[in-house]
């Protein structure tokens, strides 16, 4: 990357398959860059210090969250917001589905964070990915069970309190996943 | 937020190089700390020097057995290591117990042992603190201090280290490998940690530009025993009240080795040393747990709100010792 002026950088972005090449302040995260500058307002900014999970997105197919990233760190990477998760015909991704048909929130502000991060999740436990619950157990490959959902998903805060169905609907969708894999 | 300038630097010796000679320049990893410390005002770096991009991303055989694991490998991806979940399970454990699972996926190791205490006059930059502006004063000692230091703190300071993992590397004994300006050199991480005293701005022994390459854990046959417990407020995604890591080898009812480290009640990550001479050739009981763990505590010196952490450590070691007793009989 060149520098324009020394706290300006030209930064290169690839955001659900679509190259972005920005002139940023090297302070813009990558949150502020995919909502102010791009326009991909899915993404949302809840306490923008790590702390709710509003603002989750896949970096390099990773859930992390974008509040903490500064876009100039994150070139190059593939970037996906919940923008960029349905397919090009608008067919619904499981996990989007599963949220509709499981009533999985409330006012919403939380959902397209919840729903990166449980596309991380889904495939952290595929790659047999441990976490507190199975490693406090000595268990191999994760099967997801509510317990996990709640484990695995404890990074993402949602006001209302809808955790009930969102556990139901993640595991709807690591169910649907699943059934895909072995069929 | 300070306007900053940002590097990619080519290779540690450039990132060192930059840092060293640069007033005001800071190495960038996974940025869950600084990031939010800049935020808030606590960090205003002039240059960003991020070291993630540099080859220091592998967990590899080391030269005599163990793991040598580069500073910049993320924390989820260190605890699903299948060599740590093998041989070294209290890491694993306490990465898990860690943030969350988008913050694990960016806090990468050498960040994670230089992540800055939470202390909440820490964090806020309208009150007095030492750590932040030396001199100023210390409102934690007659304020919030409920989560604060039992162990190891000054008059001057009394916050605590926050992480998890380190916790579990200083159980295990872990040595850390330094970039400095000088060249390359190995610590113990109880060496790179500096308990307050009269300087609590500096939290570590590092010097400016130095640059954490790698954390190296010894084969060591006691940590296949081991386990993280730790105790929060909420179920998960907290910071520790008290944490606890453990290793115990134990042969016809005797303790043959014991690590032991406490988290969230000192300054540093805190060996109890003194409660695993103890222990080695006495008898695998709660009442030796218990014993030992307290002859440690002796040393501890509450504040107000926060001695309910005494009978909490005393308990959690026994419980976990107990446990791994258990296991091993």
């Amino acid at each position: 990357m060149r520098s324009t002026e020394p706290a300006t950088s030209v930064v290169r972005l690839r955001v659900n398959g679509q190259t972005y090449v920005l002139t940023l302040d090297n302070r813009t995260t990558l949150l502020d860059a995919l909502r102010e500058t791009i326009g991909l307002t899915g993404s949302k900014k809840g306490c923008d210090h790590g702390q709710c999970g509003a603002c989750t997105v896949l970096v390099d197919g990773r859930r992390a969250n974008s509040c903490l990233l500064f876009a100039v760190a994150a070139q190059d990477a593939e970037i996906t917001t919940v923008e960029g998760l349905a397919e090009p015909d608008g067919t619904l991704h499981p996990l989007q589905r599963a949220f509709v048909d499981r009533d999985a929130l409330q006012c919403g502000y939380c959902t397209p964070g919840q729903i990166c991060s449980a596309a991380g999740v889904l495939a952290e436990a595929a790659a047999g990915w441990p976490s507190a619950v199975s490693a406090a157990h000595g268990a191999g490959p994760a099967v997801l069970d509510a317990a996990e959902v709640r484990e695995r998903m404890s990074g993402n805060l949602c006001r209302c309190g809808a955790y009930v169905n969102i556990v139901a609907a993640v595991l709807d969708a690591a169910a649907a996943t699943t059934e895909e894999v072995t069929a | 937020m300070q306007p900053f300038r940002y590097q990619q630097p080519a290779d540690a010796a450039g990132a060192v190089a930059t840092v060293a000679a640069t007033d005001g320049a800071v190495f960038l990893g996974g940025g869950t700390n600084l990031v939010d410390l800049m935020k808030l005002g606590v960090e205003a770096p002039g240059l960003l020097v991020d070291v993630t991009r540099l080859p220091m991303d592998r967990i590899e055989q080391a030269d005599g057995g163990g793991l040598r694991i580069g500073a910049g490998v993320r924390n989820s991806d260190l605890a699903a290591d299948s060599r740590v979940l093998a041989e070294y399970p209290v890491l694993s454990q306490a990465l898990l117990a860690g943030a969350s699972g988008q913050l694990r996926n960016m806090a990468t190791v050498g960040g994670n042992l230089l992540q800055r205490t939470r202390c909440l006059y820490f964090q806020d930059i309208t009150k007095p603190c030492n750590k932040r502006r030396p001199g100023t004063g210390c409102p934690a000692r007659s304020g919030d201090h409920r989560n604060l230091a039992i162990l190891g703190a000054s008059e001057h300071c009394i916050a605590t280290h926050t992480s998890d993992m380190a916790v579990a590397l200083t159980a295990l004994g872990a040595v850390v490998h330094v970039h400095g300006a000088e060249g390359a050199r190995s610590t113990s991480l109880d060496e790179l940690y500096r308990l307050p005293g009269d300087e609590p701005n500096r939290d570590t022994t590092l010097a400016r530009g130095d640059l954490i390459t790698a954390v190296e854990v010894a084969p060591l046959g006691v940590a296949r025993y081991s386990a993280y417990r730790k105790v929060r407020d909420r179920a998960s995604y907290a910071f520790a009240v008290a944490s606890v890591a453990a290793a115990l080898d134990v042969a016809d009812g005797t303790v043959r080795d014991v690590r032991l480290a406490l988290g969230a009640v000192a300054p540093v990550p805190w060996r109890a040393r003194r409660a695993e001479q103890a222990l080695v050739g006495q008898p695998a009981t709660e009442e030796s747990f218990r014993s030992a763990i307290d002859a440690e505590l002796t040393g501890a010196a509450p504040l107000r709100d926060n001695a309910f952490k005494v009978p909490l450590v005393s308990n959690v070691v026994t419980a976990v010792l107990s446990q791994l007793a258990g296991r091993a009989r």
